[in-house]
């Protein structure tokens, strides 16, 4: 009873966040001062009333409070309106083609900020205080200031230009077919067993990965050694010292404490994954919704900004979500 | 005339000393590299005329000449002296942060004050906003407000200081929170001192060693959001030297002209590096204050 009362409520808890980033979404998309048809159109020079029909078609006359219900309603359905530039296109369509490209992307960047981010933390805190601790502590924080665009730019430099290990940009050869069933590329390679598709999509997501990676593994290192300094210099470690306990294993229940703050922090982490997704995959030519932003700003089709908005507001919502319904199931003192 | 120069000198130090001072080895060598580096950094800025050696907006030369002693970082795709384009692109980032985080201080931290201080529906419902904005991918939202404002340095300013407004907002009413429980404010309540000078006399001074923190650290971040709105084309029009933008220009000529890359790539971190190490350094001498 206790867990399920307690998704049901942090559950329901998504709803104001999201309505509250909708309302500034459209705040900011609506009422402030611009026709969005002709910023698409990129004329006045347009007869008035070829204007007043093309404003009623797309439901623009309508008053404001009706605009924001209308799209609420239908975004609620899973219809996020049509592109204004390529009228008659759903931009849900269009979100759905481009989301597996990002979640995927994502994904394989907060591995790769797990792995360098936890094993440079470990090592800091098992050698703290030494040089290799200062080192580690540098790297956390030099990481950080890193500009993605730049970093990535210089992996392709070094790994695509120079020595033409991996390709410089893009998802997957266009020469490779892959019968897509998710839409993540590398999964969908295994389940259809097709290895060429899997070499040439796990070749293209390595730079991108190791670019977002790197830059968001920083907080990981600094967060894992803190923990590892304070769970080492707590008594249940003194005791399994004191009892003999093998090194190795005190390392191993020393890492499990202070790894619990560390889940957390990833799920807090997931918004700054995505706003770095968009400046990697437009470093990268990744086809994912960061470009796809990209590419209707230079258009000011507001319709799909806003519903891009909508969508990283759902996904960070939801993640959070995850986040606190795997730290109450760990500990049952967390309850409403 | 020399007097005049060893005692603003000795001033500086003096005031640089008492910001650092008593800090621990390591931090104060960070913060003192920090201000080091975001220092040069200034100083190029404001005596970029002197520095650079040609108009960063005119072609000087052939495009894409590699480094010389004549083009120390080469010309870029439109023949223009590189060099001088770095050394003038810190003014746009430096003038949009500064106005970014000023601006987000201004509005995050009377709010924060005032909702901690007074509490009630006001304070949950914005703090309800503030919650929403902050958990928001903070570029994608940057992003979104530029574009609609349309590319220029000030709407830039404007969009990065959205973004940061929460981070000061919740870091004030936090401390607030705190220190509203202490006797000493109450017994100033009690004096029936009025709430406007509790909070501007009594409260806030306990919080700018926190607010430099933040200040700090959200420029340090602010830097490398207006690299990627720049980088994006949302902070500047051609041919305003900016290093974001230029970056992004370089970026077509990966194959043929790859030190075009370089300057502006290692100016944007440098910078955002600078002001985090402030940040760190000051943090540090915080913690062992409060701590």
């Amino acid at each position: 009873m206790g867990l399920a009362r307690y998704v049901a409520v942090r559950g329901a808890l998504i709803i104001p966040s999201v309505l509250i980033l909708y309302t500034i979404a459209f705040i900011i998309l609506r009422i402030l001062p611009g026709n969005p048809i002709l910023a698409v159109l990129g004329t006045k020079n347009i007869p008035p009333e070829q204007l007043r029909a093309l404003e009623h078609q797309l439901g623009l006359d309508k008053p404001l409070y009706v605009q924001y219900f209308d799209y609420l309603w239908r975004a609620l359905h899973g219809d996020f309106g049509q592109s204004l530039v390529i009228r008659g296109r759903p931009i849900a369509a269009d979100l759905a083609s481009r989301l597996p490209a990002t979640i995927e992307l994502a994904v394989a960047g907060l591995f790769v900020s797990l792995v360098l981010g936890l094993g440079t933390g470990l090592v800091a805190g098992l050698r703290r205080d030494t040089k290799i601790d200062t080192a580690m502590r540098i790297y956390g924080a030099l990481t950080y200031t890193l500009f993605i665009p730049w970093l990535g730019l210089m992996f392709q430099l070094v790994f695509s230009v120079w020595l033409h290990w991996l390709p410089v940009s893009g998802r997957i050869d266009p020469r490779v077919h892959l019968r897509t069933i998710t839409g993540l590329y590398l999964l969908d390679s295994l389940l259809t067993g097709n290895w060429a598709a899997f070499k040439s999509a796990l070749a293209h997501i390595v730079l991108p990965a190791l670019t977002l990676g790197i830059v968001l593994s920083g907080p990981y290192t600094r967060l894992l050694r803190n923990n590892l300094a304070v769970v080492l210099d707590s008594n249940f470690i003194l005791a399994y010292r004191a009892h003999g306990v093998r090194e190795k294993r005190i390392t191993w229940h020393a890492f499990r404490n202070a790894i619990i703050p560390v889940v957390t922090y990833a799920g807090l982490q997931f918004a700054l994954l995505l706003g770095g997704a968009v400046l990697t995959e437009t470093t990268f030519d990744w086809p994912g919704v960061g470009t796809y932003l990209v590419e209707k700003i230079q258009y000011r089709d507001y319709p799909a900004i806003q519903a891009v908005i909508l969508v990283f507001a759902l996904i960070v919502g939801l993640i959070s979500l995850i986040v606190d319904i795997i730290y109450a199931y760990l500990d049952p003192r967390i309850r409403y | 005339m020399v007097e005049v120069v060893t005692v603003v000198a000795r001033k500086l130090r003096l005031g640089l000393g008492s910001l650092l001072g008593d800090l621990p080895g390591a931090a104060r060598k960070l913060a003192i590299a920090g201000t080091v580096i975001v220092g040069v950094i200034i100083a190029m800025a404001v005596f970029a005329p002197l520095i650079a050696p040609y108009d960063p907006t005119k072609m000087v030369d052939s495009p894409l000449l590699p480094p010389s002693a004549k083009h120390l970082l080469g010309t870029d795709m439109l023949g223009r002296d590189m060099f001088s384009r770095i050394v003038y692109g810190g003014r746009i980032v430096l003038w949009v942060v500064a106005l970014a985080t000023a601006l987000s201080a201004a509005i995050g931290i009377p709010l924060g004050l005032l909702s901690g201080y007074h509490g009630g529906k006001t304070d949950r419902a914005l703090s309800m906003v503030m919650d929403a904005i902050y958990a928001f991918p903070s570029l994608i939202l940057a992003i979104a407000l530029a574009a609609v404002l349309g590319p220029s340095p000030v709407n830039a300013a404007i969009a990065i200081s959205v973004v940061y407004i929460p981070t000061y907002f919740r870091m004030v009413r936090g401390q607030v929170l705190q220190i509203k429980a202490t006797p000493f404010i109450e017994s100033a309540r009690a004096l029936g001192i009025p709430a406007s000078r509790i909070m501007t006399r009594h409260i806030l001074p306990h919080l700018l060693p926190t607010i430099m923190v933040v200040f700090s650290l959200s420029a340090a971040d602010a830097v490398l959001t207006e690299a990627a709105l720049s980088f994006l084309g949302l902070a500047v029009r051609p041919p305003t030297p900016d290093w974001g933008f230029d970056l992004y220009a370089a970026k077509g000529f990966i194959q043929s002209a790859p030190w075009l890359i370089m300057g502006p790539g290692v100016m944007i971190t440098l910078l955002a590096l600078g002001l985090a190490l402030i940040g760190e350094g000051l943090g540090e001498k915080v913690r062992r204050t409060i701590g």
